[in-house]
């Protein structure tokens, strides 16, 4: 399913599955998931509403333990959450009481090394976060709270706390899914310059097509619940993608692969 | 009305409404010919408050400082347990329900008990005061942490954050405003602790100027004990609200913008 160039995936699931106990009642979240992420590779997960996409990348963060299969990160089996893994949801949670810049901030002030230096090269952090809300479009606005600033600004500075301490893995939970058209339709773009500089491995979990195959190099199709890996999709347009690529017919093609395929889903 | 207009009438509402108030007392009890030891007319209260204000002083300062006293030991008691309760799902399982069965007991109950052990005078009413408002602060300080959002929650546990570092860099924060909420509250309830201590087993304080005004059938400066007891309180109460606003400026975001 990836690229094929005999480098071993950075992330392997290998048959995981995941049951939900919620006192007698048992749900199957996700069953027998397969699938390998190379380093650098920028992977999409789409699906219809609770299929398990969230429990996947969960699953990846080993922030749950699978209840079979095995998750490998690194090529080491993942059984607490892995470190210095860069996040970002469809609510910013940005802590209110911290101006943008100190939210920013917060990565360096836990992952090491950083954490042990973090006294002594406060104004170096600082200027790294500035010059990381600039490339975001939000140059200035370190010293403001995150609430005087709109959604779109939130989950800007979202981005760049994820990536303040540039994390190999990055997991985006829907962080578009709050966003006006337009404002999401810029953040792809925004994101997909922020991988180009730093070439992370990237998984996104979204149910926006479009946003998935602008993103990504693969695009994996979830069944409904219990969730299975039902298509993997590869992307093979070139980037940088614009929005103009969006219109294109290769684009709009797979697109509506995509979609057919989780139709048969809701049918 | 101009908007400057209707910003003055806003500011003077609560001296409006009072002066209503007294004025209704005052007039009822003229017009229906009350006699003062059942309820002294407002004017008559003022009057002994200003004859007898040495005394009064002094009462009310014995009663401010039992309170303030009590009140402060709530505030560090109550926020040590609140984090523990938020924090420790097992704290919580073992403590709460015996935190709630005491709270439940009536704390005049307990003043006696205190008598027993540490005599008469301002102890007990230290620790009526505390006992008292203890609870609402340990409530809301485990419910600010206990509500954390588990998005929040996952960032930092995939950052690699132990659970030391989520309660300070989330929790406490977190719990801030909540604990500053419960404060206002608390203060009141500490000012009714003391004063059913002295009322209880006092020798000084405002509560015990009442108990002894009232065995002589002197209405007037009981009421006077109680104006005390409600100017202080009001007073405490802005200043706990005071701090909360500075202490917790963004969880007021929304007054801000406005």
């Amino acid at each position: 399913m990836t690229a094929g160039t005999g480098e071993p995936p950075l992330v392997d699931l290998r048959q995981v599955s995941l049951t939900y106990r919620l006192g007698k009642e048992e749900t199957l979240a996700l069953a027998d998931a397969t699938l390998g992420i190379t380093r650098g590779e920028f992977i999409a997960v789409v699906g219809p509403s609770g299929c398990g996409k969230s429990t996947l990348m969960k699953l990846v963060t080993g922030l749950l333990p699978p209840t079979s299969g095995e998750v490998r990160v690194r090529g080491e089996k993942v059984v607490r959450p892995i470190r210095g893994v860069g996040m970002a949801f469809q609510n910013p949670t940005l802590m209110p009481w911290r101006t943008t810049r100190d939210n920013i901030l917060l990565p360096l002030e836990i992952v090491e090394p950083h954490k042990h230096q973090f006294r002594r090269r406060r104004a170096e952090y600082a200027a790294r976060a500035d010059s990381l809300l600039a490339s975001v479009g939000l140059g200035g606005f370190g010293d403001k709270y995150p609430w005087q600033l709109s959604g779109g600004m939130q989950q800007r500075s979202n981005l760049c706390r994820a990536l303040i301490h540039e994390p190999e893995i990055m997991m985006l939970d829907e962080p578009f899914g709050a966003l006006d058209a337009f404002t999401r339709e810029e953040l792809w773009g925004i994101m997909q310059q922020l991988w180009l500089e730093r070439r992370f491995t990237a998984v996104l979990v979204t149910h926006d097509l479009r946003e998935a195959v602008y993103l990504a190099d693969t695009v994996y199709v979830m069944s409904r619940r219990p969730g299975r890996i039902v298509m993997a999709k590869a992307v093979d347009i070139p980037r940088p993608r614009t929005l103009e690529t969006t219109f294109e017919p290769h684009f709009v093609d797979i697109v509506h692969e995509l979609r057919e395929r989780i139709h048969q889903e809701h049918a | 009305m101009t908007a400057g207009a209707e910003r003055a009438l806003r500011i003077a509402m609560p001296w409006l409404a009072m002066a209503v108030f007294l004025i209704v007392w005052e007039l009822a009890c003229i017009v229906f010919d009350i006699a003062e030891i059942i309820l002294p007319r407002p004017s008559r209260v003022f009057e002994v408050m200003v004859l007898r204000w040495d005394i009064l002083i002094d009462f009310c300062l014995q009663t401010l400082w039992t309170t303030a006293a009590g009140f402060l030991l709530a505030i560090a008691g109550g926020l040590v347990l609140g984090l523990a309760i938020g924090a420790s799902p097992f704290v919580y399982s073992g403590l709460y329900p015996l935190l709630i069965a005491f709270n439940a007991i009536p704390k005049v109950a307990i003043v006696p008990i205190l008598m027993i052990w540490v005599g008469v005078g301002a102890t007990p009413a230290v620790i009526t005061a505390f006992v008292i408002s203890f609870f609402p602060i340990v409530v809301n300080v485990a419910t600010g942490l206990a509500t954390i959002e588990p998005e929040m929650r996952d960032v930092l546990r995939s950052l690699g954050a132990t659970r030391r570092e989520i309660l300070t860099k989330v929790g406490i924060p977190r719990a801030m405003p909540y604990l500053f909420a419960s404060l206002k509250v608390a203060i009141t309830l500490a000012f009714i602790g003391s004063v059913i201590s002295e009322t209880v087993g006092g020798n000084r304080g405002v509560g015990f100027l009442m108990l002894s005004a009232g065995a002589r059938n002197d209405a007037p400066t009981t009421f006077a004990g109680l104006f005390a007891i409600a100017v202080m309180g009001v007073l405490m109460y802005a200043l706990c609200a005071l701090v909360e606003k500075r202490m917790t400026r963004w969880a007021f975001r929304g007054e801000l913008i406005a």
